[in-house]
């Protein structure tokens, strides 16, 4: 029995448009992404990532820092990083508004945990998870303060949208203020307060030091995001067989692994179709899935014994399934 | 109730098309089919006179406000009562009836507590479990209640184990969540019926909340761990585990009699899960598709929303028939059939978007092993007698499903 297409298609998820590319501040641009269809897109939750799959093969990691009560549009910045591989000039120097890009998750391993009080630290770049996490606190109402350094004021993105906050948000480029005063910005140890900071490793490693005798679990980081990540994924059609019954199915570019199976007579059960819910979580018996869900963290993602097959694809020509 | 006034009727302008009737009154519940086929055909969207509120009943519309949290609130309450004008009945619910960015932390909490690779750990003690209940019904004989025998025992006797509450006053479960799903329809009868316990039944299931309570081992216990390492707050881990009682035993009840029933009534399609044991999941959710224990839930509009030519205005209540888009015949075809050769995915029978249905995993695990463990023993179940429906203002539910069975 055919169902009439879906409310929400993959196509809506995992492939998006660049509807926007502006520049912030000195080797720092936004991209809004959008589907080309114009639908909602997948909620998200402050601290939130997005895997970009780049048109020139590279795949990385970039914080959303847009406005989730916008349900139709991302925002990602990203730094110029001239020692990385070649993901972030690619985005500064060849994409441009119109393109497409696949998206993987949102995922989120740095959440926004409820406090009455926050202190929140950036470093460069790691400005972008903070932002909709200060937004967040300001509008529960929660008392917080920001600590931002840099080198230099023009090489700071969002300083005009942060301004609006006043006092709670101090901007201290290196050039004009040295270091980041981590101790008198913390201050003294106490309970009920949440620290969260973004940014450069040796940023991160002097705010886990000044919080050394802080309670347990008040100190929350995250690392650059942009990382690398493995393997490639695949742009072209891959194979994916099912060890139960020995079929093997093709699996196009435009096509879901989901509706692929169901084209070859394999229901499998689901609900969301944008790797929300979990319904449809399936065994892994060999190759390397692309995850592009928002539920595995990456510890699961890197066992590569399951996946979700209405958004995730393959890395490997092959994949076998235990169906 | 009403503490302050509700804004004036924002009724049509317009000319959208309006009907009086009472989706809650014993007429209807007892068989809604006639009112859901009239209020998809009516429009996407309807006004009901009698409570003031825009109803959806088409399978698009439903769909679309259920996923439009910016849109369509859930902490003004998602049964009739607006939370922004009337006192709630208990502390809201911090799931159900909040919104982001208040609902972010529990849901994510609750979501890894209650995810498919958390539920691993039950499912061959569950699997064993529904095999010694299927044995000790048959053991009695072969006619038997299927609601009282399997679909209201089964899940008492694994659910609340999984939580870690103890064994003292389980019997109250299943009027407490009567209780709060008939609190979200009008201030009725069936309201009224449960009023006089409401005070008992709370302060019991507010005490089981309490860490000292829970086993050390169970969702409660993870829930009261995720608040040690600050992922919630202490004060919202006794609500968290609130959630899992009130919300997830009633409906699981509800869901395994629809699917029971669905069998009881369909033979040619208990004979295809006899020779396809896999399909239980899919029959368990076609279940939930075709009968939507759960049939309605409510939203507010947080700014003036347009559904198609519709406004619905700022503050503004609207009821969501979960069960008629579940058989509107633009999304399904054939809806009135309970067909396992159907791809039931997508249905919302647990809701969609970001409240959808966070123990959905368990309810399935639950469904699935019991109508598994029965499968392996009986060769044909059919109706032995006249049903009996138990109406609530929210849950679709038998009281009684009088079964004949023969055994391999």
């Amino acid at each position: 029995m055919t169902a009439p297409a879906p409310a929400v298609t993959a196509a809506d998820v995992a492939t998006l448009r660049v509807t926007g590319k502006q520049r912030r501040a000195d080797g720092v641009l936004t991209l809004d992404l959008a589907s080309p269809t114009g639908g909602r897109l997948r909620d998200w939750t402050p601290g939130s990532h997005v895997d970009l799959l780049l048109p020139n093969g590279l795949t990385r990691q970039y914080s959303l820092c847009g406005d989730r009560w916008d349900p139709t549009t991302y925002r990602v910045g990203v730094l110029r990083e001239p020692s990385g591989r070649g993901g972030s000039a690619f985005v500064h120097d060849e994409l441009a508004v119109g393109d497409l890009v696949g998206v993987g998750g949102p995922r989120n391993n740095f959440p926004l945990v409820p406090s009455e009080r926050y202190l929140f630290v950036a470093g460069g770049i790691g400005i972008t998870p903070i932002l909709p996490m200060v937004h967040q606190a300001e509008l529960l109402g929660a008392d917080w303060r920001l600590l931002y350094g840099g080198r230099r004021r023009a090489s700071m993105a969002f300083l005009d949208e942060l301004a609006g906050y006043g006092d709670r948000v101090l901007a201290r480029p290196e050039d004009e203020h040295g270091l980041l005063d981590l101790a008198g910005f913390l201050g003294e140890p106490r309970t009920g307060v949440r620290v969260y900071a973004c940014g450069p490793a040796p940023l991160l490693a002097a705010v886990e030091r000044a919080c050394a005798g802080w309670p347990p679990h008040a100190l929350r980081t995250e690392r650059f995001v942009g990382a690398e990540l493995g393997a490639p994924t695949r742009d072209g059609a891959f194979q994916v067989e099912l060890a139960r019954s020995g079929t093997t199915v093709t699996v196009s570019p435009g096509t879901t692994v989901l509706d692929a199976l169901a084209g070859a007579g394999v229901e499998v059960l689901s609900s969301c179709r944008g790797g929300v819910c979990g319904t449809c979580e399936t065994g892994v018996l060999a190759g390397r899935p692309d995850h592009r869900d928002s539920l595995l963290d990456d510890d699961e993602r890197a066992a590569n014994d399951c996946m979700y097959v209405c958004v995730s694809r393959s890395r490997d020509p092959r994949l076998v399934l235990d169906l | 109730m009403t503490t302050t006034a509700r804004p004036t009727s924002a009724v049509p302008t317009s000319d959208i098309p309006t009907s009086d009737i009472d989706p809650f009154s014993h007429e209807v519940l007892e068989d809604p089919l006639p009112m859901h086929a009239a209020l998809r055909e009516a429009g996407p969207v309807v006004h009901l006179s009698r409570y003031d509120v825009h109803a959806m009943a088409r399978y698009d519309e439903v769909h679309a406000a259920l996923v439009d949290w910016q849109g369509f609130q859930s902490a003004a309450g998602v049964g009739l009562s607006n939370f922004r004008y009337e006192k709630p009945w208990r502390p809201p619910s911090i799931v159900l009836e909040a919104d982001p960015p208040r609902h972010d932390a529990p849901r994510r909490v609750l979501q890894k507590v209650l995810g498919p690779r958390a539920l691993r750990r039950l499912q061959d003690g569950w699997a064993a479990d529904a095999g010694s209940l299927v044995d000790e019904v048959l053991a009695r004989g072969t006619t038997f209640d299927a609601v009282a025998s399997l679909a209201a025992t089964f899940p008492l006797r694994v659910f609340p184990d999984a939580v870690g509450i103890p064994q003292a006053g389980r019997e109250n479960l299943l009027p407490y969540g009567d209780h709060a799903f008939n609190a979200f329809g009008p201030d009725n009868d069936l309201v009224a019926k449960g009023a006089p316990r409401v005070a008992e039944l709370s302060a019991w299931v507010t005490e089981q909340c309490r860490r000292e309570v829970l086993a050390p081992v169970g969702f409660g216990a993870d829930i009261w761990a995720a608040s040690d390492r600050g992922d919630i707050t202490p004060e919202q881990a006794p609500l968290a585990v609130r959630s899992l009682l009130t919300a997830g035993v009633d409906t699981t009840v509800h869901g395994i009699s629809a699917v029971l029933y669905a069998f009881a009534t369909n033979p040619a399609q208990w004979q295809r899960l006899r020779q396809d044991p896999a399909l239980a999941r899919v029959a368990f959710d076609e279940a939930v598709r075709w009968e939507s224990p759960v049939q309605t839930f409510f939203r507010t509009a947080t700014t003036d929303v347009r559904v198609g030519d519709v406004v619905i205005p700022e503050g503004h209540k609207i009821l969501m028939f979960l069960a008629a888009a579940n058989r509107d015949p633009r999304r399904w075809p054939d809806p009135d059939a309970f067909d396992l050769s159907r791809d039931p995915s997508g249905h919302v029978g647990f809701g969609m978007g970001i409240h959808q249905c966070v123990g959905q995993h368990v309810a399935r695990l639950e469904a699935a092993t019991l109508v598994t463990a029965l499968a392996r023993r009986v060769r044909t179940i059919e109706l032995d007698g006249p049903t009996k429906r138990h109406h609530n203002n929210t849950l679709r539910a038998w009281e009684s499903i009088p079964v004949r069975v023969t055994l391999d």
